[in-house]
């Protein structure tokens, strides 16, 4: 079986997200993005029933939605009044709603949410592969291209910012990456789980990293292990592509965390 | 419950004191008046209104090349607001900056986070967008006494460790103006002391500019050029002595922190209300008070 050709697509369209997933997923972690990356994810269901609706492929549909999503937090995020965590609250519910509907309301078969909701690395095609691998080294570029004043602003944004980095632009570039790099994982692993893709290498890697390039280096190693591992266990066992991945790469973040932990208070210590 | 809404915020507050050493600040430095061609920064008439509420009040200043400005004020008084729109970091509502063209700012925020996410090492984060020649490095380590740290992670330094990081960060970038908003929080009462003497000593040497925010004028005494005490508006500026006698500056700070030094007479002009908003009241007879 893992000789088959739908195994290598799925090999490889795993291995080229693991690539693209590192560099964006240790900027989640270190800016604390996690619960807006899955807030922008989850808004992918509407984006799916867009583009079927219009007849399209469903990335593109996906894409669009992450994009508005993104405005929408940036524009609301301007007030003060309500906090950015209560925000997100909002867009995430509304967005799981609106998406709900639009795919109940679609004409035709009936769709197959839960093939959305988990993906299925299996039905891969050479097509998708081709662009993950396009779209990722675009991706990549961008990422190596404004490295630098994204470490700045993952250290410290005022600082950054009184330096000269023009944090308006970085952050809105490095959303629009995010929302390109969830629109095409989430075929692969599904919407539920495109997060996890983004965050749970990083978090397994980050007890074990000094400086943020070897950070990145080994979330791609962790993630493109747990791409290996979880193929195999799921042609072992016949358990579904990419929550057997997701299950892998947890793993190894729950013992980097729990190896982290040893030894330490149980409340944070207050450094002052 | 008094709002400052009511009141037009671009007004002057009426502070009294036009004559007088004392207070050189308000009629000197008024909105319309001219910038100081040979300031490093110059603001004129600065307003920021948030929520309703007048966080700065026609603010005006200017930081001379070489001068230790000292900035202080009561907790919520605008002064790291004030840092804000001087740093550009925020557009006042009202008001005009003028930055010398050849102005290049070192800063070290009051909060630095020190529980960072990033894995970084503390020598790492002294070259980021910057040549990152370790001998240099290591040399700004030593001037700021944390040689030791020069190798450990930026998440795992005390407080005032990593202070003295961030300063060795700013002073990397060759300023010619240094902005310390509060350096001293999280430093202990002799390190704060060491902390002024190292600003003063690295001004000497380097020649530039220094603004710096604190909540007490004790420490920073020695080593001010010029203090600039607010609360929303500026209520007194001058030479520390002067400050120190200046019956805002006891009003702000209590009794106490005006009995050390020289005894003053004098009525208030104004009063702040529990939100720490100006109000002019009573007669003034500042007219007195510059005098010795």
């Amino acid at each position: 079986m893992i000789f088959e050709p739908f195994f290598l697509r799925a090999l490889l369209a795993g291995l080229g997200l693991a690539a693209v997933a590192a560099p964006l997923g240790c900027f989640v972690v270190w800016q604390r993005l996690a619960y807006f990356g899955e807030t922008v994810a989850q808004a992918g269901l509407i984006g799916v029933a867009l583009g079927l609706a219009l007849h399209m492929d469903v990335t593109w549909g996906v894409m669009a939605v992450a994009l508005l999503v993104a405005a929408l937090l940036l524009w609301f995020g301007r007030q003060k009044m309500v906090g950015l965590d209560s925000i997100l609250g909002l867009l995430h519910h509304a967005a799981l709603a609106a998406g709900v509907i639009a795919t109940s309301m679609l004409q035709g078969p009936p769709v197959d949410l839960a093939g959305f909701l988990f993906g299925d690395v299996f039905a891969v095609t050479s097509t998708d592969v081709i662009v993950i691998f396009g779209g990722g080294a675009l991706v990549l570029a961008a990422v190596a291209w404004m490295w630098q004043p994204l470490l700045r602003l993952a250290v410290h944004e005022e600082l950054a910012e009184a330096e000269g980095v023009d944090r308006e632009k970085i952050r809105t570039v490095f959303i629009v990456l995010l929302a390109v790099a969830i629109a095409v994982a989430m075929k692969i692993v599904g919407i539920l789980l495109v997060m996890a893709f983004l965050v749970v290498p990083a978090v397994a890697a980050r007890p074990l990293s000094r400086d943020p390039e070897r950070m990145v280096l080994l979330t791609a190693l962790i993630a493109a292990g747990s791409v290996v591992a979880g193929l195999w266990l799921s042609a072992t066992v016949d358990s579904p592509g990419g929550p057997s991945i997701v299950i892998v790469m947890s793993i190894i973040a729950g013992l980097s965390l729990s190896w982290a932990a040893r030894g330490r208070p149980a409340a944070r210590p207050i450094k002052d | 419950m008094p709002h400052s809404e009511g009141a037009p915020a671009a007004a002057p507050v009426p502070c009294g004191h036009g004559s007088g050493r004392a207070c050189t600040h308000s009629h000197a430095t008024a909105a319309s008046a001219p910038f100081d061609a040979n300031a490093l920064i110059s603001a004129r008439g600065l307003g920021i209104t948030r929520g309703g509420r007048d966080q700065l009040i026609d603010v005006s200043l200017d930081i001379a090349p070489r001068e230790i400005v000292t900035l202080i004020g009561p907790n919520g008084a605008g002064k790291s607001t004030l840092v804000r729109v001087l740093l550009g970091l925020e557009k006042p509502d009202r008001g005009r900056i003028q930055r010398r063209a050849d102005l290049r700012i070192g800063y070290v925020p009051q909060r630095f986070d020190s529980d960072a996410v990033i894995p970084m090492t503390v020598e790492r984060f002294l070259s980021l967008g910057m040549d990152g020649d370790r001998a240099r490095i290591a040399r700004m380590l030593e001037q700021v006494d944390a040689s030791s740290v020069r190798h450990q992670q930026i998440g795992e330094l005390s407080g005032g460790e990593l202070q003295r990081v961030v300063l060795a960060r700013a002073l990397l970038r060759e300023p010619n103006l240094l902005v310390l908003d509060e350096p001293a929080q999280g430093v202990d009462y002799s390190g704060e002391a060491d902390l002024y003497n190292l600003i003063g000593r690295l001004r000497d040497e380097s020649g530039f500019g220094v603004l710096l925010v604190s909540h007490d004028l004790h420490v920073v005494m020695a080593r001010s050029d010029r203090v600039i005490c607010l609360n929303h508006h500026v209520c007194c500026s001058g030479i520390p002595e002067t400050v120190a006698q200046h019956p805002s500056y006891a009003r702000l700070f209590g009794p106490q922190a005006a009995h050390a030094f020289a005894v003053y007479r004098h009525h208030h002009d104004h009063s702040h209300d529990l939100a720490g908003m100006p109000h002019p009241s009573g007669p003034s007879d500042d007219a007195e008070q510059g005098k010795p």
